[in-house]
C-alpha cells in the first residue's frame, strides 16, 4: 500500500535519516518510535505524501510519489486517514462538520449522516457533535482527529504521536479504538514515544511491529523496549 | 471544447459546505464589495458617456451628411433673383429632395443667440440661406458647384463636409475614451479583488493546509474562494451599478440645460446596459480570483 525504498530526508543540507524502507502492508499494525527530533514526523508525512523524500523513492497506492500531480497526492490522501498530534481542525467548524470534513471534499457529503452519529458515538463524542474544536479537551480532540482520519473508510491509518497530549486512561482508549480498527482490515502506523502504550497493545493481542528511528536509520525493534 | 468549458466554469457550482471550510474574512469581503460598488458606480457614467457619444455620432453623422447649406451673397436687388434661380437650379439637381430658402424670421432666429433679438436684420447685408435635404445616393456637389457658379455666381455651397468630419471624430474619440475607461476599470477591479483574494488566500494558509490533507483537489480549494469573491463582486458592483443609473437619471437633461454634457443620460433600452456591469464584475472577480488562487495554491505546494 505504502512503500519506501531507500529513503533519505534532508532539512537544508543536513540529512535527517537515510536509507529508511518501510512497507505498509494490508491488515498490517507498526509502531514508530524513537527520540525526540529522529524524524519520526518527517517519516509519516513522506508516507502520506505531504514532504518529498530527497533521495530513494515513495510508492502511495503503487505510484511513485515524484510522479504524481497534487491532485493525484490529494486524491491518494483519501485512502490514508491522518491524526495528526495537533489534530488540524478548522476551528470556525463543528466537530461534526470537521469529522465529515474527508466526505465533504471528497464531494460525498450526503454519506455523511449515514456514518457520522455512529462514528461520534464510536469515539464517545456524540454530545459534542455541535460544539467548536476549541471547546474540546485534549482527549475529546485527538478522539475528533481519529473520527475524521476513518470517515472515509480509508485502507491506511497514520497517526502521529495521538497520546503525546492526553492522559493514560485517554492514551489506552484511543489505543483501543486503533486495535479495533486493526481488526477490521485497515493497515495502522502510529508513532509515539510512548512505550507503555506500545506494551500495553501486546496486551490487546495485536500483530504489531515495532519500528524506532534513531542515528538517522530505521531498525526493527521488538515490544519489549 | 464543452467538457473544458464546462470544467473551467465547475468552480461556479455551488457547495455550500465547501464554501463554509473558508470563514469569512471581513477585510478582504468588505475590500471586494467596496471596490466593486465604487468600480461599478464609475462605469455606469463611462458607459453613458459611450452611449452619448455613440448616439451623437451617429445623429451627425446621418443628420449632416443628408444636408447641406447654399449660402447667397449678392447685391440687395439681386438677391431676390438669384435665391429663386438657385432654388429652380437645386430642385432639377438629381439627389436633391427639397430645397428650400429660409425666411428672415428663421435665419434672425439663427443668429439670436450670437447677437441677441434685436438685431435688425433686413437693415444688414445678410447672405440668404437655401436648406437643401438630399435623397438616396445624393447629389454630386462637384457637378453643383460648377453649374452653380454658372447660373448663380453669388452662391456657396457647404456640404457641411468640414464640420461634420470633426464632429464625428470627437464624438467617436469620445466613445473609444469610455470604452478604454470602462477597461480601465475593469482591469483596476481585477488588480483589487486579486490582491483581497491573495490576502483572503494568505490569512487562510491554515485552512488550505487542512483541507488538503484531506483529500481537497486544488479546483475545490479555489472554487470556495472563487464563488465568495465572485458573490461579493457581484453584490457589490449591484449596488455600485444602481447607485450610478440613479445618479444618471438625476443629472439635468439636454432638453432643459441645452449642452451636450448635461445631457450625458441613457435613453430607450440602452437604460438596461447598466445591468451588463454586474456580470462583467462578476466575470472580472471570476477569473482574478481562480488566477490567484491556483497561483497560490501551487506556491504554497
Amino acid at each position: 500500500m505504502i512503500e519506501l525504498d531507500r529513503v533519505a530526508y534532508s532539512y537544508g543540507g543536513a540529512e535527517l535519516f537515510s536509507n529508511v524502507s518501510l512497507t505498509l502492508a494490508p491488515g498490517s499494525f507498526q509502531f514508530l518510535t524513537g527520540p525526540s527530533g529522529a524524524g519520526k514526523t518527517t517519516l509519516l508525512k513522506l508516507c502520506y505524501g505531504e514532504l518529498v523524500a530527497t533521495a530513494g523513492h515513495v510508492r502511495l497506492f503503487g505510484k511513485n510519489v515524484r510522479e504524481l500531480q497534487r491532485d493525484d497526492i490529494a486524491l491518494s490522501r483519501r485512502n490514508i486517514g491522518v491524526v495528526h498530534q495537533d489534530c488540524q481542525f478548522l476551528d470556525h467548524l463543528s466537530v461534526a462538520e470537521n469529522v465529515a470534513l474527508p466526505l465533504t471534499v471528497a464531494g460525498r457529503a450526503d454519506e455523511a449522516s449515514e456514518y457520522l452519529e455512529d462514528l461520534l458515538s464510536w469515539v464517545g463524542l456524540r454530545n459534542q457533535a455541535g460544539q467548536r474544536p476549541p471547546e474540546l479537551s485534549g482527549g475529546e480532540r485527538q478522539r475528533a482527529a481519529l473520527a475524521r482520519a476513518v470517515i472515509i473508510s480509508p485502507d491506511v491509518i497514520i497517526a502521529d504521536e495521538p497520546t503525546g497530549n492526553i492522559d493514560w486512561e485517554m492514551s489506552q482508549r484511543l489505543l483501543k479504538l486503533l486495535v479495533e480498527l486493526n481488526r477490521m482490515g485497515k493497515t495502522i502506523l502510529l508513532a509515539t514515544h510512548d512505550l507503555n502504550l506500545i506494551r500495553q497493545a501486546s496486551k490487546m493481542q495485536v500483530q504489531a511491529r515495532v519500528l524506532r528511528l534513531m542515528n538517522q536509520r530505521l531498525h526493527v525493534a521488538g515490544v519489549d523496549l | 471544447m464543452i467538457a473544458v468549458i464546462r470544467r473551467y466554469f465547475s468552480m461556479l457550482a455551488g457547495d455550500p459546505l465547501a464554501d463554509r471550510s473558508v470563514p469569512p474574512t471581513g477585510f478582504t469581503a468588505n475590500l471586494t464589495v467596496f471596490t466593486s460598488g465604487a468600480m461599478a458606480f464609475l462605469a455606469v457614467f463611462a458607459l453613458a458617456l459611450g452611449l452619448a457619444a455613440g448616439q451623437l455620432a451617429d445623429r451627425w453623422a446621418s443628420e449632416l451628411a443628408r444636408t447641406s447649406t447654399l449660402r447667397i451673397s449678392a447685391p440687395a436687388d439681386q438677391l431676390d433673383a438669384q435665391v429663386a434661380a438657385a432654388v429652380n437650379l437645386l430642385e432639377t439637381t438629381p439627389g436633391v429632395a427639397s430645397a428650400r430658402a429660409l425666411d428672415m424670421a428663421e435665419q434672425q432666429a439663427l443668429l439670436e443667440p450670437w447677437f441677441g433679438p434685436d438685431l435688425p436684420i433686413d437693415t444688414l447685408p445678410i447672405p440668404r440661406l437655401i436648406e437643401v435635404v438630399e435623397e438616396g445616393a445624393g447629389y454630386d456637389a462637384t457637378g453643383l458647384r460648377a453649374r452653380l457658379q454658372a447660373e448663380v455666381p453669388g452662391a456657396i455651397l457647404d456640404d457641411h463636409t468640414r464640420w461634420r468630419e470633426p464632429l464625428v471624430a470627437a464624438a467617436d474619440r469620445l466613445r473609444l475614451l469610455s470604452i478604454l475607461s470602462i477597461a480601465l476599470i475593469a482591469t483596476a477591479t481585477a488588480a483589487m479583488i486579486t490582491l483581497a483574494a491573495n490576502a483572503a488566500l494568505a490569512a487562510n494558509a491554515q485552512v488550505i493546509k487542512v483541507m488538503r490533507l484531506v483529500g481537497a483537489r486544488d479546483i475545490y480549494i479555489a472554487g470556495a474562494f472563487v464563488r465568495r469573491f465572485t458573490i461579493r463582486a457581484f453584490g457589490g458592483s449591484a449596488i455600485g451599478a444602481l447607485a450610478g443609473t440613479l445618479a444618471v437619471l438625476l443629472l439635468p437633461s439636454s432638453d432643459v440645460a441645452g449642452g451636450f454634457l448635461t445631457g450625458l443620460s441613457f435613453s430607450g433600452a440602452s437604460w438596461f446596459a447598466p445591468a451588463s456591469i454586474p456580470l462583467l464584475a462578476a466575470v472580472v472577480a471570476f477569473l482574478a480570483t481562480r488566477s490567484a488562487a491556483l497561483r497560490t495554491l501551487r506556491a504554497l505546494s
